[in-house]
């Protein structure tokens, strides 16, 4: 059983999310590139390629296990064949960190591939302890969970995100990824204060930052909505905001998020040598 | 039939394979390509784009609302009379190692089902 | 509760309103916000389609294939969180599908597309290796199929059509039945046309016995088998191992 008071073992230097395309560019010359971050799902084959390259990386960098589909935030219990899966997984990788999103995916028509939203309520938060709960018990590891990006607000909703997120920490010992792109996206969306958000912000608890781009569309009155794609670039207030969070949390663990229109490998380092800019300063 | 059947042709047969494997060692690494399947079906947790109509409409096949037609290589396609018109037919080949699972179950199939 | 059951709803059936309760955090409708998730939901799910079916795809056309993919993400979302699993049941989808009902070949390239990707993820094992063997020794070999090792039978060409459709040098397709052998010697798995008798032996194998009596039994099922080109092709694909199939 691993230290459960430690967040993440991740280092305080920059990762990327892994692509089998970028293989060989990874291996020749990582750069700053301090650790990796792969898509669980991905990796529940029995064999091949994705698990030959995975025992590989596994031995030069510090891999973190990023779950997209367990539906944590599902009002129907877990997918238990789903969670042995990700038990084994970590059994033999032995990642440095393992998170999942505060959404869900699954319902009984099937699994839709999105991180829909959830009601902050004491229901929920209940229900969403109790995954986690079940989740760090099966794994024998303490999670991260990550903030969502939103689109819509539940009337329903009587809880700050900050404030269930806490919440949820507190009453399950998990940590936080703290998705700085997420916080700007549900910002401008909800016409919120993003600086607010992150002082409000546990920060103690963060395991794991995460950058990425978004796209910009407009709602029917014409008001900003930014979608959470990570196809390109992270913009300069995201970066500002992860410089803001970064002078108050100290150092964190931080990603670069790409998955559609995946740019060249050098488009990457060259994302996480900004991120390490601003990491490095408050190493040293 | 003998467990040890060992006639002429089955010795032929090995010898056969045998000379292929010996002439031909680097034959099954020439072999090797990537035909995309290994970026098939990838997860991750982006999110789409948009708002965008492709999650706002649908065509309804039924009517006769669907106008369009397959317009790929399969024009190239011609096979001999007597292929076509056998959807109908059982097709149901086990697929030797669970592929037979890909068939629809009824529910499913009965909505689908020209009108 | 019943307010994923309703979001569900809506998001698959854009005819659907919005569920209740929603509104764009500014005291108004959801509108176009909800569409976010829909569209999230139909565009990745038919991505993962188009990577996943890359031959159908282009058989049918990316607009066709695009519009038939939405119809079908819609009717059978996926039953696994695993993407790499997803399409299943889009051979059982074409055979019943309208508007290529004059294409009876589709639901077989989709099943041996299907294949290739089952067989890319499938576990490893070391292909049998039957160097410095004498005829002798090697039939007496009782091999397994290696996990990675399917057959897809059809009753149409699809081994050409295929080829056809991923090497531009290939020819087009002609008439007759073809069944498909794949092997994944390392982390590639590669199609090959199976000659007549091939499914026979590839399924006798499954019961571990040895080569000599596998060949045995096939010439005594199909006689006009070539027993000689199936065992060299079984060898030289990769298609068998000595090793237990469970990791």
């Amino acid at each position: 059983m691993r230290d459960m008071s430690v967040p993440s073992s991740l280092p305080h230097a920059a990762g990327i999310g892994y692509k089998s395309r970028h293989y060989a560019d990874l291996v020749a010359d990582p750069g700053p590139v301090g650790w990796l971050e792969i898509h669980a799902e991905n990796y529940m084959g029995d064999g091949g390629r994705p698990i030959a390259q995975l025992r590989a990386l596994a031995e030069r960098f510090p891999i973190s296990v990023h779950g997209v589909g367990l539906s944590i935030g599902g009002d129907r219990p877990l997918d238990r064949d789903h969670l042995g899966r990700l038990r084994r997984l970590c059994d033999w990788l032995d990642p440095a960190s393992f998170s999942e999103h505060l959404a869900w995916s699954t319902h009984d028509t099937g699994y839709l591939n999105d991180l829909l939203p959830l009601p902050y309520t004491d229901a929920t938060l209940a229900r969403v302890a109790a995954h986690i709960g079940q989740v760090q018990d099966v794994l024998g590891r303490r999670m991260l969970l990550e903030n969502p990006s939103t689109y819509l607000a539940f009337d329903e909703t009587t809880m700050e995100e900050v404030d269930f997120l806490s919440e949820l920490a507190r009453r399950t010992g998990c940590g936080l990824l703290l998705d700085i792109n997420n916080v700007f996206v549900s910002a401008t969306n909800q016409g919120t204060d993003a600086r607010a958000y992150i002082d409000a912000f546990p920060l103690s608890q963060v395991g794991e930052v995460h950058l990425g781009g978004h796209d910009e569309d407009v709602d029917d009155t014409g008001r900003p909505l930014l979608i959470d794609s990570h196809g390109c670039a992270v913009v300069d207030p995201v970066w500002a905001l992860y410089r803001y969070t970064i002078a108050q949390s100290g150092p964190r663990p931080t990603l670069i998020e790409w998955d559609t229109d995946v740019p060249a490998f050098a488009t990457l380092r060259a994302e996480a040598a900004r991120a390490d800019a601003i990491l490095s300063p408050v190493t040293a | 039939m003998s467990t040890h059947v060992k006639s002429l042709a089955l010795l032929g047969a090995a010898a056969a394979a045998l000379t292929a494997h010996a002439t031909a060692p680097a034959q099954a690494q020439a072999q090797e390509k990537c035909f995309g399947v290994s970026l098939a079906g990838e997860n991750d947790c982006a999110a789409g784009p948009g708002t965008t109509c492709a999650g706002t409409s649908t065509v309804d096949y039924q009517g006769n609302a669907w106008t369009l037609v397959p317009a790929g290589t399969c024009a190239d396609i011609e096979l001999p009379d007597g292929r076509m018109g056998e959807t109908e037919a059982s097709l149901e080949a086990d697929g030797f190692e669970g592929l037979a699972r890909d068939l629809p179950e009824g529910t499913d199939t009965s909505i689908l089902r020209p009108v | 509760m019943h307010r994923q059951s309703s979001f569900t709803d809506a998001v698959l059936n854009p005819d659907r309103a919005a569920p209740g309760g929603l509104s764009d955090g500014f005291g108004g409708p959801v509108g176009k916000r909800f569409d976010v998730y829909r569209n999230n939901v139909v565009v990745s799910l038919t991505e993962a389609l188009e990577t996943g079916f890359p031959v159908l795809r282009k058989l049918v056309g990316d607009a066709f294939f695009k519009a038939m993919a939405g119809v079908f993400v819609r009717a059978h979302p996926p039953t696994s969180p695993r993407l790499q699993l997803y399409g299943q049941r889009l051979p059982g989808f074409l055979a019943s599908f309208p508007p290529v009902a004059h294409l009876p070949y589709l639901p077989d390239i989709a099943r041996l597309e299907l294949g290739l990707r089952q067989s890319y993820h499938a576990a490893d094992a070391a292909p049998l290796d039957v160097g410095g063997l004498d005829p002798d020794a090697m039939l007496a070999l009782k091999p397994l199929v290696a996990p990675a090792t399917l057959v897809v039978q059809s009753r149409y060409p699809i081994f050409a059509i295929w080829r056809a459709n991923t090497d531009s040098a290939a020819p087009g397709p002609t008439g007759g039945a073809q069944d498909i052998l794949i092997t994944r010697p390392r982390f590639d798995p590669a199609p090959h046309l199976l000659p007549r008798g091939g499914v026979t032996l590839a399924r006798l194998l499954k019961g571990r016995i040895s080569l000599a009596e596998a060949m045995a039994a096939t010439l005594a099922a199909e006689p006009e088998a070539d027993i000689s080109a199936l065992l060299s092709l079984f060898i030289a694909s990769g298609a068998l191992t000595l090793e237990r199939k469970d990791l």
